[in-house]
């Protein structure tokens, strides 16, 4: 036989050449077509990838995925996604498509929120010069895959001192089994603005789907985004999710990564702190059950000297769950007076249950403080049992238990609606 | 109330609990004592419902059921109240909120409606008057960062919140000073009545000064060798216990 052997990556970006760019202006279709070059050069992660040491993706790459071409009108009830109690914008992605039918969004001043096809097509003039300025597709092989073929997202635009209390809440749904979609948003903060966004990623049916999602963030001077993102997808289900920011001086940056479930979850945030006094928060829980595979890879590069990052991750690993913790600190020779703190916490329900946990620090300048540490542990029996004495149910005392173990992962929350959804989640889970 | 017959635990297959035969009837109020090691607090565990320890044979009734078949919680719920020897800290967990989730988790299992808040506050603020317990300390984290005596003192909160039957107070005096000493069997007096019972465990007859006991019983080596009345007390606390182990070593 002379025929060479189609590999995954050839199978998938043959599936992908179905979907048309052409009617993209230029600087979009020059993206599009590094991304591929870029592709052809990289391949899928395997366990001999440090990067991807305890994360197989066969599970995701051994399948043949349908896609969808374009929007579709197809009504969808989004009540379930709604969170209670909570006045947002809403935007909606349906299978990577941007719903404006389904989205409401108040028109506010200095706020600007559409889709990011849109924004690539009036040719806005941040996007051009900044979609995949910092998400390079040659870094990383998810990244190449989404630049390739994403077909829409969200782009947020917030003007200079715009500070917008109403939060914007993203609901990205996969509603189709054995599907793939990516789906790309920008976030640009002007100098002094302020901005809350939650993501949640949801599914109706999405049975053996892949949602490969990627945003960009920049932020200005003194500027300051809070991105929560839910991780709900019921079911056989597979995400890979990139977050990739830039901090320019005084900016804050928080990232709250829930992952409520999931079959196989990897994010990958990777924060360039590029100015002097910034903050940055880094902040997750990750529930695992079933054979959930729940893996955090987090970057911060302090490249400025008088900035804090503050990490904290909690894992509760349920049933034969598998979770992995990787946190790389890397405080360069010009960032005097970092201040870096990293610390990641579990809790083993089962003896079957599994974590990986690597927290790293790289320090090349010598007045720094940092730390990290990570634990693995199981819910204390004795305290169990103390309230169980009062007449509280095992299941009371366990969720109680596991509620206080996650606290403080949840301190960057500042949405009190969103704080009060993530607790009822959790106590369903564990709760009565 | 509470009817024990020949109960028999062990841990790690190593038998702490020989033969214990108790009863208790409401009104009542039964002193153990006995040295270190005996197996007084192992007797109460068992009776809490922990899980470590194996029963390996004989009977608990309390009010008719069958006190062994029972989780846990269902025994607190049922009104056996443990007061530990070692209150350990529960980190994070509010100790009002558990108290509230207790009460009202008790309160479902007799089929009745949850405490209002209302009726919830007031009850805490007439209960930690009466043991005198900081209302700070009542509110913050279940023991955490708590003085030995504020521990034991928060047991007695705790049992005043849930009104026991059945009250079980593993050396609740260890570790008070005098005026607490005073206050917490103060409180545990004023929520004595003919229809609740109290089983102190105490090395000291300082206690018993207070919470005056109805019987004495001594436990040695995971048996009950004496009973007696209040005075058999006062006769520990000059002769010791080698009297009492001479006379048992010298049967077996
Ligand atoms: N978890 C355990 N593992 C092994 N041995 C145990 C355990 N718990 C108790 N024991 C043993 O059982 C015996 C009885 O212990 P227990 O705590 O009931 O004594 P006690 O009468 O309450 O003593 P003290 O007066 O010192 O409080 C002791 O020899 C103790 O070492
Ligand atoms: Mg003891």
């Amino acid at each position: 036989m002379t025929t060479t052997e189609l590999t995954k990556k050839d199978m998938l970006i043959e599936s992908l050449n179905e979907l048309d760019f052409s009617n993209e202006p230029q600087f979009a279709q020059d993206l599009r077509t590094n991304a591929k070059t870029a592709l052809e050069n990289l391949e899928f992660p395997t366990s001999k990838t440090e990067y991807w040491k305890y994360t197989r993706i066969g599970k995701i790459i051994n399948k043949t995925y349908g896609i969808q071409h374009e929007v579709s009108d197809a009504n969808i009830d989004i009540s379930n996604y709604l969170i209670p109690e909570l006045d947002a914008n809403i935007v909606v992605l349906v299978n990577g498509f941007y719903r404006t039918d389904l989205s409401n969004i108040e028109t506010k001043n200095g706020l600007k929120i559409s889709s990011l096809k849109e924004a690539i097509n009036s040719t806005d003039g941040f996007v051009k010069d900044h979609l995949g300025a910092i998400a390079k597709s040659e870094k990383e092989i998810f990244i190449a895959l989404n630049t390739l073929c994403f077909t829409d997202g969200v782009y947020i635009d917030l003007d200079k001192n715009a500070i917008i209390e109403k939060p914007i809440h993203i609901i990205n749904i996969t509603n189709s089994n054995n599907l793939i979609s990516n789906t790309r948003t920008i976030v640009k903060a002007h100098d002094n603005s302020a901005v809350k966004i939650i993501e949640s990623f949801v599914n109706t049916q999405g049975e053996e789907s892949f949602a490969n999602n990627v945003s960009e963030f920049f932020l200005n001077p003194n500027s300051n985004v809070e991105y929560n993102k839910i991780q709900n997808k019921a079911g056989e289900s597979y995400q890979v999710s990139t977050e990739q920011a830039y901090q320019r001086k005084d900016s804050n940056f928080t990232i709250n990564t829930i992952t409520l479930q999931g079959t196989l979850v990897r994010n990958n945030l990777n924060i360039e702190v590029h100015g002097e006094g910034c903050e940055t928060n880094l902040n997750g829980i990750y529930l695992g059950k079933e054979k959930n595979h729940t893996d955090n890879h987090t970057i911060v590069d302090h490249l400025k000297p008088n900035c804090n990052s503050n990490e904290v991750y909690k894992g509760i690993l349920d049933d034969n769950s598998v979770g992995v913790f990787n946190g790389k600190v890397f405080v360069r020779q010009d960032a005097q007076k970092t201040n870096a703190f990293q610390q990641n916490n579990n809790i083993l329900l089962t003896d079957e249950a599994v974590i990986n946990s690597k927290p790293e620090l790289e320090i090349y300048a010598d007045d720094v403080k940092c730390s990290h540490g990570s634990t693995i542990g199981q819910l204390d029996e004795e305290a169990i049992f103390y309230l169980q004495a009062r007449g509280v149910s095992k299941r009371s005392a366990i969720n109680m238990m596991i509620t206080a173990f996650v606290k403080d992962a949840l301190d960057n929350v500042s949405i009190p609606a969103l704080k009060d959804y993530i607790d009822t989640k959790i106590d369903s889970r564990f709760g009565n | 109330m509470l009817s024990i017959k020949n109960l028999q635990a062990s841990i790690e297959d190593k038998e702490i609990l020989k033969g214990i035969n108790l009863e208790i009837k409401a009104g009542e109020v039964h002193a153990i004592m006995g040295p270190n090691g005996s197996g007084k607090s192992t007797l109460s565990a068992v009776l809490a419902g922990r899980e470590e320890y194996e029963v390996t044979g004989g009977e608990v009734s309390f009010n008719g059921e069958d006190l062994l078949e029972l989780n846990p919680e269902d025994r607190a719920r049922e009104g056996v109240f443990l007061a530990f020897q070692y209150p350990i800290e529960i980190p994070g967990v509010s100790n009002i909120n558990f108290l509230k989730t207790a009460i009202n988790e008790t309160r479902a299992y007799h089929g009745k409606d949850s405490i209002s808040a209302k009726d919830f506050l007031a009850l805490v603020k007439e209960k930690s008057a009466l043991v005198e317990l900081d209302a700070k300390l009542a509110s913050r984290s279940v023991n955490e960062g708590f003085s030995g005596g504020e521990k034991k003192r928060n047991e007695i909160f705790q049992m005043a919140m849930l009104e026991p039957k059945l009250a079980i107070l593993d050396e609740t005096d260890s570790g008070l000073d005098i005026d607490a000493l005073r206050i917490v069997a103060n409180g545990v007096n004023t929520l004595k009545s003919k229809d609740n019972a109290t089983v102190v465990i105490t090395h000291y007859q300082r206690l018993l000064d207070y919470i005056v006991p109805d019987f004495v019983h001594v436990l040695y080596n995971g048996r009950i060798v004496k009973t007696g009345g209040k005075e058999l007390a006062l006769e520990l606390e000059e002769k010791g216990y080698d009297w009492i182990k001479e006379e048992v070593d010298a049967v077996s």
